[in-house]
């Protein structure tokens, strides 16, 4: 199972990083996005992977698994979709304002040949 | 804490100042007069403490951890400080309410002025180092204020920003000074130091330490090679000047020298370096102020040279020194802050500050003119005025310096610079009020208002009576404040006019008969000095400096920073790469760990396998951009799965909400994107990252792998054991959240609003063009709320609504929380934006009871879905009414007050435990029996919660009705029905 958690965790980040690298917004925010879901796992497995047994206080409850990492990532995915919404924003902003939607806010090649 | 009241008035009555001038101008002067006067009353009956030899220290815990405390110390030399600022603070007060002109506002001026007061009372009372540095930090932001006051002037910005570089560099060093201080003597406060002034005057670290402070005082107090900030920061509004640079700023420095004069004086190193920078300083400034044609610049030149002087007898080292040293720190402020007045009515009344043109005023002013006469004459060190009296002390310290050593070469400079101060107010006398007529001045001179030239006769009444009956006046005041400087008994000294016929004497005269013969042949000494040294100045090497590290800085941002976001994210994920992966390569340490793992299962391996494949076709068809949009949302959610599977509720909760929202924000910004990405141009680009993903990729699965199969200590244990029995819930990580780490979730929420601010800040103004077909190229659907999706969602609203306040009230017990339920009722609240539209939505969160017929209905009005052939582009005149295009004003929600009220009651939560005595946020909890539902648990951290779910809800509805509002491209039409 450790493995598996893993090579989720690897494919999401080279898939984040490889969209975060393109030229246009919206696959970098795609690209972004992947990572958060990267880093939220990422963060949360650091608690070690456990089934059945939630931090929730109960007399029948056979153990508990780690809470501090999932108060952790309780925010951060709320976070990141403050900052996903603000990217988005900001690529709106961009294309209003710049023409196109090239992160580096440059005219695509052969409109700039023209 | 008297004390603490006496520095903090000030800053108060900065604001209070600032308001007074809404109500006129003389306000803000007489606001700022009753501040300085209630500081003043503050400390009155404390002053009798030092003359009784008493020293008072208050203290209060500020971060005790650290070593820092909130204290304060009244001791001689505090008091002596303390009183000439808040005097002269408030002569300066009376005298720039007249100075001022109509056009200045006055309001900022006095702001300024009392922000700057504060932190210079901050400096002198402070008990604790780094508490005085903080204030001494302080007056370098607060002078900067005052000196660019006339902000529209080049030369006062350039003067500002010189000032607070020099100073502030200064300050910089300084800091590190105390801290090798603090490290010496194990303490910050001032009386640790005094007791362990062996200890640092031995200690190896003793040079650096003392060169790092000397730096900060040095700089502050413009001594030699530090001095060419002071001139510039003459650009200022005289009244600034005439504060700053006679009992305030520059004194800080030497304030610094005798405050710590106990503690680090003595020895040789501390000989040279005080007493060298202030011989340098005395002489170049003595020298230079000759030559100054601007009254304002001989004066800052004459205040640089009489610094020096202060700095000189602090580095002598004999006590005697540092009680001449205290003695002419009282005298300098008196007379040179009523120079400084003198110049600026001058100023004021003639139009021109260049003595070229400045002549024969005598006609003109004479009252003014009687009053900068005698105190110049105080500067020069003419008998019966106070600097007489201190400047004879400097000379029997220098004539007793020289006796011990056998070398009279000191006695001879100081002389010297005694004559060039003869000679300099020699020529501010006789060149601005004799010596022929005015040339093509500005205005017709004439006296100033009355009360302008008050604060000057103070300060000329001052001069003359502590020069002629000093014992009766300045000398218990001296006593102490020298004793304060000292913290030993004070040695025998006489303060008296006539000691006879000594060395001192004789060298008093010959500086008075060598000034007056320098200042004879002063026409061919300015030209030869206007030829040759004239020409030098700091300034040039200090531009060179500032130009050059200001190149160099934006070399080494050019040189990173190409504009290009592609190009930083590379640097960024190759950096990471490189610094995670060199350790992997280094290391010896095992790749797997020894903790036994879970056995994989059927279901979850089909699981991974979805979220694989629905990963790499978001990739892989990530131009096909709605495509990629279906895909990424299936990676959303089978990570809400993982949470489920892993003991996770909470986190499956949020992700599966936040999952929702985001789509749909990804939804309504695509809308506006094109809806098919562009070809790469380079196939190498895409290997390339192809490449640098994969070893991303790899790199994170081997260290997730590295550290799951690790066991690991966890600090878990203390929150499930306390979280029923101090949090009052049984849900670990909500009592996490909103409690133990409750001020962390303070600050997430807080950015959660600003994101939402600053996204509703973009929004504004933006206009984007709504394409008129999708990507297929067929017309969007006509029909923008679809009658049984509209119906549908209304019956959802109550129960998804319902759902939220039962998912936040179990939050603390059970999955849920103001997160989660925050966030479902965003999600609900924006279906009834997509389904019946902006407007129709609008209308009922403003007036949720208003009668429905006055409501737009749904179909009409502002569109949350795009729907470019529903409404015509322009609107029609209503037929019923008649009255052309009355458009219809579209009622907006505005969630703002959902977010302030939600971080207000999450910030009131956490205030309200300090009225019952207990840290910030500590939450408390009991059993409430309601009827039916019985018994119920109530906990504070529950009103901490519901602040967290109305920021939630305020900034998720901001952000999509926000983006949704852009599709509002045409203008609402009129009621019809």
């Amino acid at each position: 199972m450790e493995a598996l958690i893993a090579l989720v965790i690897g494919v999401l980040t080279a898939g984040g990083v490889f969209l975060a690298l393109r030229g246009q917004t919206f696959p970098v925010v795609l690209g972004l996005t992947l990572l958060s879901y990267a880093v939220n796992l990422f963060l949360f497995v650091m608690g070690r992977l456990a089934i059945g047994v939630p931090p929730v206080i109960s007399e029948t409850a056979s153990g508990y698994t780690d809470p501090l990492p999932q108060a952790l990532v309780l925010t951060a995915i709320v976070i990141s979709f403050g900052m996903t919404a603000f990217v988005i924003v900001l690529a709106l902003k961009a294309r209003a304002e710049l023409g196109n939607d090239h992160v580096d806010g440059l005219e695509r090649e052969e409109d700039r040949g023209a | 804490m008297t004390l603490l009241f006496t520095v903090l008035i000030p800053f108060a009555g900065a604001a209070l100042v600032a308001l007074a001038s809404h109500f006129g101008r003389a306000y803000s002067a007489w606001a700022a007069g009753v501040v300085i006067f209630a500081s003043m009353v503050l400390l009155a009956p404390l002053a009798s403490l030092p003359f009784a030899g008493e020293m008072l220290i208050q203290q209060q815990d500020w971060i005790p951890a650290l070593g820092l405390n909130l204290a304060f110390r009244l001791d001689g030399l505090s008091l002596l400080f303390a009183g000439l600022i808040l005097g002269i603070g408030l002569l300066i007060v009376l005298y720039a309410r007249y100075y001022l002109s109509e056009r200045d506002s006055m309001g900022r001026f006095y702001a300024y002025l009392m922000l700057f007061m504060g932190s210079m009372l901050g400096i002198v009372l402070s008990e604790n180092l780094i508490q005085l540095l903080i204030f001494w930090e302080l007056t370098s932001l607060s002078s900067f204020l005052l000196i660019s006051y006339w902000q529209h002037r080049r030369e006062a910005r350039h003067g500002a920003r010189m000032a607070l570089a020099v100073t502030g560099l200064g300050g910089f060093a300084m800091l590190g000074g105390f801290l090798l201080l603090g490290h010496i003597v194990g303490s910050y406060e001032l009386s640790d130091v005094f007791a362990s002034a062996d200890l640092i005057r031995a200690h190896p670290l003793y040079v650096p330490t003392l060169g790092l402070i000397l730096l900060g005082a040095f700089t502050k107090s413009a001594q030699f090679p530090f001095h060419f900030w002071l001139p510039h920061a003459m650009a200022a509004p005289t009244p600034v000047s005439a504060y700053l640079h006679s009992a305030t700023m520059v004194k800080a420095g030497v304030f610094l020298l005798a405050r710590l004069y106990p503690a680090l004086s003595g020895t040789p190193e501390w000989f040279w370096l005080v007493s060298g920078a202030g011989l340098a300083t005395l002489l170049l400034g003595a020298y230079t102020a000759l030559f100054k044609h601007d009254l304002k610049g001989l004066l800052a030149y004459s205040t640089i040279s009489h610094l020096g002087l202060i700095t000189l007898l602090f580095g002598l080292s004999t006590p005697l020194a540092a009680v001449a040293g205290v003695f002419h720190i009282i005298n300098h402020a008196t007379f040179k802050a009523s120079l400084f007045m003198a110049a600026g009515i001058i100023d004021h009344e003639a139009g021109t500050r260049d003595m070229r043109r400045l002549n024969g005023l005598w006609k003109y002013m004479p009252h003014t003119a009687t009053l900068a006469m005698v105190a110049a004459a105080a500067m020069a060190g003419v008998p019966l005025l106070n600097g007489f009296l201190s400047k004879e002390m400097f000379f029997a310290e220098a004539v007793h310096i020289a006796e011990g050593h056998g070398n009279w070469l000191l006695p001879a400079l100081v002389t010297l610079a005694g004559a060039f101060t003869v000679a300099y107010s020699i020529r501010f006398i006789h060149d601005v009020f004799f010596n022929g007529e005015p040339v093509d001045l500005p205005k017709t001179p004439h006296e100033p208002p009355r009360w302008m030239t008050v604060p000057v006769e103070i300060l000329v009444v001052l001069c003359l009576i502590v020069g002629i009956a000093p014992a009766f006046t300045v000398g218990p005041l001296l006593a102490v404040a020298a004793a304060g400087t000292l913290q030993a008994p004070l040695p025998e000294y006489q303060l008296a006019l006539w000691h006879g016929f000594n060395t001192p004497l004789m060298m008093s005269l010959v500086a008075l008969a060598l000034g007056t013969a320098i200042y004879l042949v002063r026409r061919p000494l300015i030209t030869w000095h206007e030829a040759g040294i004239g020409r030098a100045d700091a300034r040039v090497v200090y531009n060179a400096l500032v130009n050059g590290l200001i190149s160099a800085a934006l070399r080494v941002t050019r040189a990173f920073d190409t504009g290009s976001l592609q190009r930083q994210v590379f640097l960024f994920v190759g950096a990471a790469l490189a610094l995670g992966g060199a350790p992997w390569l280094a290391g010896e340490t095992p790749f797997t760990g020894s903790r036994a793992g879970l056995p994989p299962d059927a279901v979850s391996l089909t699981v991974a396998a979805t979220l694989i494949l629905a990963t790499i076709a978001t990739v892989i068809w990530h131009r096909r951009r709605f495509t990629a949009l279906v895909t990424i949302g299936v990676v959303g959610l089978v990570v809400s799965l993982a949470f489920i599977k892993f003991s996770a509720p909470d986190l499956a909760l949020t992700q599966l909400s936040v999952e929702v929202v985001t789509i749909v924000l990804l939804l309504l910004a695509l809308y506006f994107l094109p809806q098919h990405g562009e070809a790469e141009q380079s196939r190498a680009r895409v290997r390339r990252d192809a490449v640098i993903a994969l070893v991303a990729g790899l790199g994170t699965a081997a260290l997730a792998w590295a550290v799951l199969t690790r066991p690991y200590d966890t600090i878990a244990g203390y929150f499930l054991e306390n979280s029923k029995p101090r949090g009052g819930g049984t849900n670990v990580v909500n009592v996490i959240l909103v409690d133990f780490r409750g001020y962390d979730t303070l600050g997430e929420i807080t950015v959660l609003a600003l994101a939402g601010l600053g996204i509703v800040a973009l929004l504004q103004n933006l206009k984007l063009a709504a394409p008129l077909r999708d990507a297929t190229g067929r017309l969007w659907n006509a029909d923008a709320h679809p009658v049984i999706m509209a119906t549908l969602t209304r019956i959802l609203l109550p129960l998804a609504l319902l759902v939220a306040v039962f998912i936040l009230l179990r939050g603390h017990n059970q999955p849920g929380g103001g997160f989660i339920a925050g966030l479902v009722t965003a999600v609900a609240l924006t279906v009834q934006y997509l389904a019946n539209g902006a407007a129709w939505t609008n209308a009922r969160m403003r007036a949720p009871f208003s009668h429905p017929s006055s409501l737009p209905q749904p179909g009409e009005g502002a569109n949350v879905m795009p729907t470019p052939t529903a409404s015509p582009p322009s609107p029609q005149p209503s037929p019923r009414t008649g009255e052309g295009a009355n458009v219809m004003p579209t009622p907006i929600y505005d969630s703002h007050p959902l977010i302030a009220w939600g971080l207000g009651i999450a910030t009131f939560t956490g205030l309200a435990s300090w009225a019952f005595g207990h840290p910030f946020l500590t939450s408390t909890f009991g059993y409430l029996d309601w009827p039916i539902v019985g018994k119920f648990e109530l906990a504070s951290a529950m009103a901490f919660d519901l602040g967290v779910f109305l920021v939630v809800v305020g900034a998720t509805v901001m952000i999509l009705t926000g983006l949704g509002g852009l599709h509002r491209t045409e203008p609402v039409r009129p009621e019809t029905r």
